[in-house]
């Protein structure tokens, strides 16, 4: 009988997880707790916090939202080049071809966005 | 006994248990070791002592401090949303243990006539595993912040997911090369092909000195790093931004950010941040070793067959660990706009140039050697990386601000 090959991953995942959920709740249970309204509070240096309850759900610069959506086009790439890499032995000089054709294309949207300055951080 | 061992799935599945046991509880001590390992380096980079307390070299100071945090209270903030910010740690934790389940750290041992590789996991899509652990990392981060419900967090957070996630293009870009030369994502795989030393280095025959000294080439390994060596670097630098560590350590910039995304946390939760960033760190170090530096391939004496790739893999990496201690005790904080200028306008193109390099180098192997193509084109990657190193001109600017009154630049 052959070993699924992810059985020793799915144990590994269970036991982790139950080691850091048991050492969550062991906590819980063994440290003291004496709560007070000031060690609830969110920290902010020592000053009172004033926004009520939007307070950490603020608003932050668009600029992050940006870096997910090139992340994203730029994480397909990586992931559809594992494939070609794997393969490139059989796919000689075609795959070399097909793949500067494919990387041709991102790299002119790389450009694009690079020129139009989506990759700059500071003004 | 025999129908307890029939009853969970054969002596196969007992084995499987028995190994990630035994990783687990290394995995802990390991993990203590190197934080143990990492405050003895600073404290003697920076002429201290460290701490000397707790055993002998103080080795059960981490123990010690583990189980101070557990009874630390257990405490959430007002505005923290509950279960989010209690799976957080877990999250982080978790997946800093998934990703070792296919770090090969060692050979294979016989017992009782059952076969036990030293792998977790002999995955086909390892490598991509490995990525892909490493992506659930970035949750855990995120979602400590938005938890908590404070400031500070969301910031950490919010910074440290784009960190995250723009290095992680170049890590797993970085990766490609090794896959084209070996042929396979499997990590046994490209260890096994590192085995041995360098064959048939035919570039220098003919040249009256050089060609004596090629014959002494059986003598060097046959590592990737020889013919890897630029995306071994981009490999480690985008290494050391997705652990999160100095000079990449801006989401838990104390400075300017309190403690980034674990701001809110405290006692156990901590120490799970903690762990897992640690454990992450020896992940990268042995990936590094694992694809650059031969995995557990090094000279072994006859006798303890399975004990000396086991030695050699530890080595590598404890060398690796120390270099992330090293670079901590000597690089300042970058700049969040050169972070972001790094990653994305000169470690992903360099990668890109590099596969396009490896890949052209692979395509016909009759003509010339490829370590011959290799090392030339080598060459020119290098002279590409000072044109590119050459820096962005808003930091020669920013250096001197007299330049930029004279209207200079």
């Amino acid at each position: 009988m052959t070993l699924p090959a992810y059985l020793p991953i799915l144990i590994l995942l269970v036991l982790s997880t139950g080691f850091a959920v048991f050492s969550l709740w062991m906590a819980s249970k063994i440290s003291p707790r004496r709560w007070t309204p000031a060690k609830l509070a969110p920290y902010e240096c020592g000053i009172t916090p004033e926004d009520g309850e939007e307070v950490g759900r603020e608003r932050f610069p668009v600029k992050f939202y940006l870096v997910a959506m090139l992340f994203i086009v730029f994480d397909i790439e990586t992931a559809f080049m594992y494939p070609w890499a794997v393969a490139y032995d059989e796919l000689k000089l075609f795959g070399l071809i097909e793949m500067g054709v494919f990387i041709g294309i991102l790299l002119a949207a790389y450009v694009y966005v690079w020129k139009r300055g989506a990759l700059e951080w500071a003004e | 006994m025999n129908w307890v061992i029939d009853l969970i799935g054969g002596p196969q599945t007992v084995i499987a248990i028995a190994k990630v046991l035994i990783v687990f509880a290394s995995l802990l001590v390991l993990m203590i070791l190197v934080v143990w390992a990492e405050r003895r380096i600073l404290a003697d980079m920076q002429a201290r002592i460290g701490p000397n307390r707790w055993g002998p070299f103080g080795l059960l100071q981490t123990l010690a401090d583990g189980i101070k945090l557990i009874t630390k209270e257990d405490f959430r903030p007002q505005l923290a949303d509950r279960w989010t910010y209690a799976a957080a740690p877990v999250i982080a934790a978790v997946a800093s243990f998934l990703a070792f389940a296919v770090v090969p750290f060692g050979d294979e041992v016989t017992i009782a006539g059952h076969r036990i590789d030293f792998i977790l996991s002999d995955l086909n899509i390892g490598l991509l595993f490995f990525l892909a652990a490493g992506s659930i990392g970035v949750y855990g981060v995120a979602l400590a912040g938005w938890s908590s419900g404070s400031k500070y967090p969301l910031l950490g957070a919010v910074r440290a997911s784009a960190q995250m996630i723009s290095y992680e293009i170049a890590l797993g870009l970085s990766l490609i090369p090794i896959v084209l030369v070996s042929g396979s994502l499997s990590t046994k795989a490209i260890v096994a092909a590192q085995a041995g030393s360098v064959q048939n280095v035919t570039f220098f025959d003919g040249i009256p000195v050089l060609e004596s000294i090629s014959r002494y080439f059986e003598y060097v390994p046959n590592w990737y790093i020889w013919s890897q060596w630029p995306a071994f670097l981009i490999f480690l630098i985008a290494g050391i931004a997705e652990t999160n560590r100095a000079p990449f350590d801006l989401p838990e910039a104390e400075s300017e950010l309190v403690a980034g995304y674990m701001t809110e946390y405290g006692g156990a939760k901590f120490l799970m941040f903690f762990l897992g960033e640690y454990l992450h760190i020896v992940t990268v170090s042995a990936m590094a070793v694992t694809l650059f530096f031969g995995g557990w391939n090094g000279p072994a004496p006859d006798f303890l067959g399975w004990v000396w790739p086991l030695a050699w893999f530890l080595f590598k990496t404890g060398l690796f660990v120390y270099l992330f201690v090293w670079l901590r005790a000597t690089l300042p904080r970058l700049r969040y706009d050169r972070l972001m200028w790094l990653g994305w306008k000169r470690l992903i193109p360099a990668s890109l140039l590099w596969i396009a390099v490896t890949a052209v180098v692979n395509i016909d192997n009759a003509q010339l050697s490829r370590n011959w193509k290799l090392g030339a084109f080598g060459v020119m990657f290098a002279v590409v990386m000072v044109w590119v190193g050459k820096g962005d001109p808003r930091l020669r600017s920013a250096v001197s601000p007299q330049r930029r009154l004279d209207g200079t630049t």
